[in-house]
């Protein structure tokens, strides 16, 4: 079972997973370093634009890959709305409160789009799903080779904006400090925004990756966003390398556990890791703050 | 000599880079109050954190009657009746005055009503016996820090640290707190008190250790305490003693 | 916050206690039962969320636990009903010690918490989902036995009156938390727990105690689910649902306080119905509703109905107060 031919093919589709896993993790682990939150209404986000990409194409008959050019400004604005009118007024200013109101909304999203589509998985069939490439020890998927490239793309341009662009210094000065940034004139409720829809817009771009070779129903979120939890706790919350990192870590592992151990047993092995790191490295094995 | 009711022996804290106590040693004894002085950032409060539990030393050790008490997790130490109070007051905000003090007595107390009587009368001592009923975060600041001292006092300690409690407050409220403390001390409890207010510590404390940088740099009464160079040095700055003396020896 | 007084819980009771022998209607039973139900593990959730502040996002594992050992015990062991109810509690309550233990020593709080004790009950889900012995994706039946003896009853009536009973039980361990050193301990470290530590509280067999208790009590509600509906799967023992309702209710009704689950469980409850009637019985309706109004009550209302009242109460004896003033003027 160690065989080149069997383990080179696994290694590399989890490479290729877990870019995108990456980038899902990428907003949730950017919103946490700005805001401090853990938004539990991502995987219920993660679901609602896949199935917007999902009928972009089906209504629309925009390819994903062109879709995704019209989604992320969208959900950037929707995130941005979210967060600005909903959470940040309903909490309070109250941690705990957060928790509540982001759970709120990934009951609402996530069963409003039950209650609007039904269980039903659905699948987009698209000539190019099944297209390979060969890459010599392996033949890899057309989608997942161009999800692969994409996810680096977006997650280099996130780290260009926030090196380099005003408001990308803006979130990095209130994630360090905030009350800081607030007395330098900072507007704190517009950055906690902005991040909002960066992570959001981030989920766009995920779900146009995945759903030329994903299904979608109203609970395929959830199985995704529960990975991009371990893999930021893994890489440390609020650190942009390690939800990269942890991210094609984790997209190799699963690989290789789904690979000895089949599908039903690889989710749990994921959970166990999460609570595992929780429990006795909170701080991530790429070290970053708690 | 009688051993000290609380012994620091060569007590270091290291921060990452930063050695915010440095080879502190200190002795408190019973029945007196003690005063721990010093510029702010000296490590004060740092030195209360490792005393209390709250954290451990990176080398060094603590006494209390004799026994090694390093890295006793808090809660055992406010057992043994070393209660402290915070520099920033942390009331349990979401409770009234009254519920406030009463987890103080229930250190020692298991039934409610006896807490809570205990808590009302320790409320008289110092003054909050008309606002028992109030929610804590409904109180200034002066309340609060008179809270935190009722809090610590309900825990009916053998060593109390108390941490800036006239911090921010103005003289008036000062001069109604100063006579609490001095009744605390003459009804047996020993304390221990970080202060920046000097009318408070000359008139309080009958022993006074000054820490800068994190070394005790003086020990000892007061007045010879406050007229010590090194002491004006390390609050006015290198060269301030000179200047001084200089000018007449005119001081605060 | 009210506090109610033996009384006070005596009389609503005894009140709620007479309805079977007002109605025959098994709709209102079932609605009412339910609600009792929700209200029960509900109040389990408010112990360690209300009282000691800790949010926990997965209180499904304790009450999955309670129902399949209610079930497995029957079933497949030949265990009499009610010990294997009384067994399913106590195992609750050993579950919810474990989580707690391993959590708190772990010093996770806040979000971390609500983060692992949500993995803990997928985990718990996805093994049930698999599992032989829980019946992997079929579930398990147990079998129709309509004895007392058996904890299965062939009207409705005695159901109400037992898990009105549990639900009784419930109000009185809450207020003797309310009105013990316990209850005070596990309140400060819900306010502040470097306070509490500081006047000898041990923070961390606090959290763990108040786990084991409000574990027990959601576990008894899934026992009872168990034996009232006769069938329990992994999505209905240890699903997002019922981590959602338990703590939907007591957020509702008020957090933190005795009656707090009881109110919000029958408002959540009556929402729900309301939909339903309003929009025929599609998947979903139900949770969107709990979902926005979980998000309307922290915006609006974040100490829920009792609060609401107590405002109101306030604000009446104010304009009381003035009339009198002026009526004596």
């Amino acid at each position: 079972m160690l065989s080149p031919t069997i383990l080179a093919p696994a290694i590399l589709n989890g490479v290729l997973t877990g870019a995108v896993y990456a980038l899902v993790a990428l907003g949730l682990t950017l919103i946490y370093g700005v805001l401090h939150i853990i938004n539990f209404a991502h995987g219920a986000l993660l679901t609602a634009t896949m199935f917007a990409a999902f009928f972009a194409h089906r209504l629309l008959g925009l390819d994903p890959y062109l879709a995704a050019l019209v989604l992320t400004p969208l959900f950037f604005v929707l995130g941005y709305g979210l967060q600005r009118f909903v959470i940040g007024p309903a909490a309070h200013g109250d941690d705990r409160n957060v928790l509540l109101v982001t759970l709120g909304l990934a009951v609402v999203i996530e069963n409003a789009l039950l209650y609007a589509f039904r269980a039903d998985t659905r699948t987009l069939n698209l000539g190019y799903a099944f297209d390979v490439v060969d890459f010599g020890i392996a033949f890899l998927a057309v989608p997942r080779v161009v999800a692969f490239g994409v996810a680096l793309v977006v997650a280099l341009l996130l780290w260009l904006i926030l090196s380099l662009t005003d408001t990308g210094k803006a979130i990095r000065a209130v994630a360090k400090e905030r009350l800081g940034a607030e007395l330098s004139g900072i507007d704190v409720a517009h950055i906690f925004a902005v991040t909002f829809g960066l992570g959001t817009a981030c989920l766009a771009v995920a779900a146009c990756l995945l759903i030329p070779t994903y299904y979608v129903n109203p609970h395929v979120g959830n199985a995704f966003v529960l990975v991009a939890f371990t893999i930021v706790v893994l890489g440390g919350m609020g650190s942009v390398t390690g939800a990269l990192l942890g991210g094609l870590f984790v997209g190799v592992v699963e690989s290789l556990c789904g690979l000895y151990l089949g599908e039903s047993l690889g989710q749990i092995g994921i959970f166990v890791m999460f609570i595992l790191v929780l429990l006795f490295r909170p701080t991530g094995l790429f070290g970053a703050r708690a | 000599m009688a051993e000290p009711l609380l012994r620091v022996e060569r007590a270091f804290k290291r921060f990452g880079g930063v050695l915010a106590v440095d080879s502190v040693s200190l002795a408190v004894e019973a029945g007196r109050i003690t005063a721990l002085i010093g510029p702010n950032g000296a490590g004060k409060t740092t030195l209360f954190s490792i005393i209390s539990g709250f954290l451990p030393p990176t080398e060094g050790r603590v006494f209390h009657r004799g026994a090694d008490v390093t890295g006793m997790p808090p809660h055992l130490v406010a057992r043994r009746g070393i209660v402290r109070t915070f520099q920033i007051v942390q009331p349990f905000a979401g409770l009234t005055v009254h519920e406030n003090i009463a987890i103080g007595a229930h250190l020692s107390r298991r039934s409610r009503t006896e807490a809570l009587a205990a808590a009302a009368e320790v409320a008289s001592t110092v003054g909050l016996g008309d606002v028992l009923g109030r929610p804590a975060a409904s109180l200034t600041v002066a309340g609060r820090k008179r809270l935190e001292v009722a809090r610590a006092l309900a825990a009916e300690p053998e060593l109390l640290l108390l941490d800036e409690v006239l911090a921010g407050l103005n003289p008036a409220e000062v001069a109604t707190m100063v006579p609490i403390i001095r009744g605390l001390a003459d009804s047996g409890v020993t304390i221990l008190m970080i202060e920046h207010v000097m009318q408070a510590v000359m008139r309080l404390a009958e022993h006074v250790f000054v820490l800068a940088e994190g070394r005790i740099i003086a020990a000892g009464a007061p007045r010879v305490v406050v007229d010590d160079p090194r002491v004006v040095e390390a609050y006015l700055g290198h060269g301030a003693a000179a200047r001084l003396s200089a000018a007449g020896g005119a001081h605060v | 916050m009210s506090r109610p007084s033996t009384t006070q819980i005596f009389l609503v009771i005894a009140v709620l206690a007479t309805v079977p022998l007002l109605t025959a209607s098994n709709v209102v039973l079932n609605f009412l039962i339910v609600a009792l139900l929700i209200a029960l593990a509900g109040q389990g959730w408010n112990v360690l969320g209300g009282y000691g502040g800790q949010y926990s996002f997965g209180h499904a594992a304790f009450f999955g636990t309670g129902a399949y050992l209610t079930a497995i015990l029957q079933t497949r062991y030949g265990v009499n009903a009610w010990g294997a109810f009384a067994l399913g509690i106590m195992g609750g309550a050993l579950i919810g010690a474990a989580i707690g233990a391993v959590t708190f020593r772990s010093g996770l709080r806040g979000s971390y918490f609500a983060l692992v004790t949500l993995a803990f009950a997928e985990v718990l889900r996805i093994l049930a989902s698999v599992a032989p012995i829980t019946g992997a994706g079929v579930g398990i039946l147990i079998p129709l036995d309509l004895r007392p003896q058996a904890f299965q009853f062939q009207s409705r009536a005695p159901f109400y009156w037992i898990v009105l009973a549990l639900v009784a039980g419930s109000l009185i361990i809450v207020h003797r938390i309310e009105q013990s050193r316990f209850g005070a301990w596990l309140v400060a470290v819900r306010e502040n727990e470097d306070a509490a530590s500081a006047l000898g509280v041990d923070a961390t067999r606090i959290k763990v105690a108040a786990t084991a208790i409000s574990a027990a009590i959601t576990a008894a509600a899934g026992g009872f689910y168990a034996q009232y509906f006769l069938f329990i799967d992994s999505g209905i023992a240890f699903g997002p649902w019922i981590s959602i309702e338990a703590l939907l209710a007591p957020i509702v009704g008020g957090i933190g306080t005795a009656f707090g689950p009881l109110l919000g469980a029958f408002v959540v409850k009556a929402l729900g119905e309301l939909a339903k009637l309003a929009t025929g019985d599609a998947p979903g309706l139900d949770l969107v509703i709990y979902g926005s109004v979980l998000v309307l009550i922290v915006a609006f209302a974040p100490h829920g109905i009792v609060g609401l009242l107590a405002d109101l109460r306030a604000r009446f004896g104010r304009l009381r107060g003035s009339l009198l003033g002026r009526a004596h003027g």
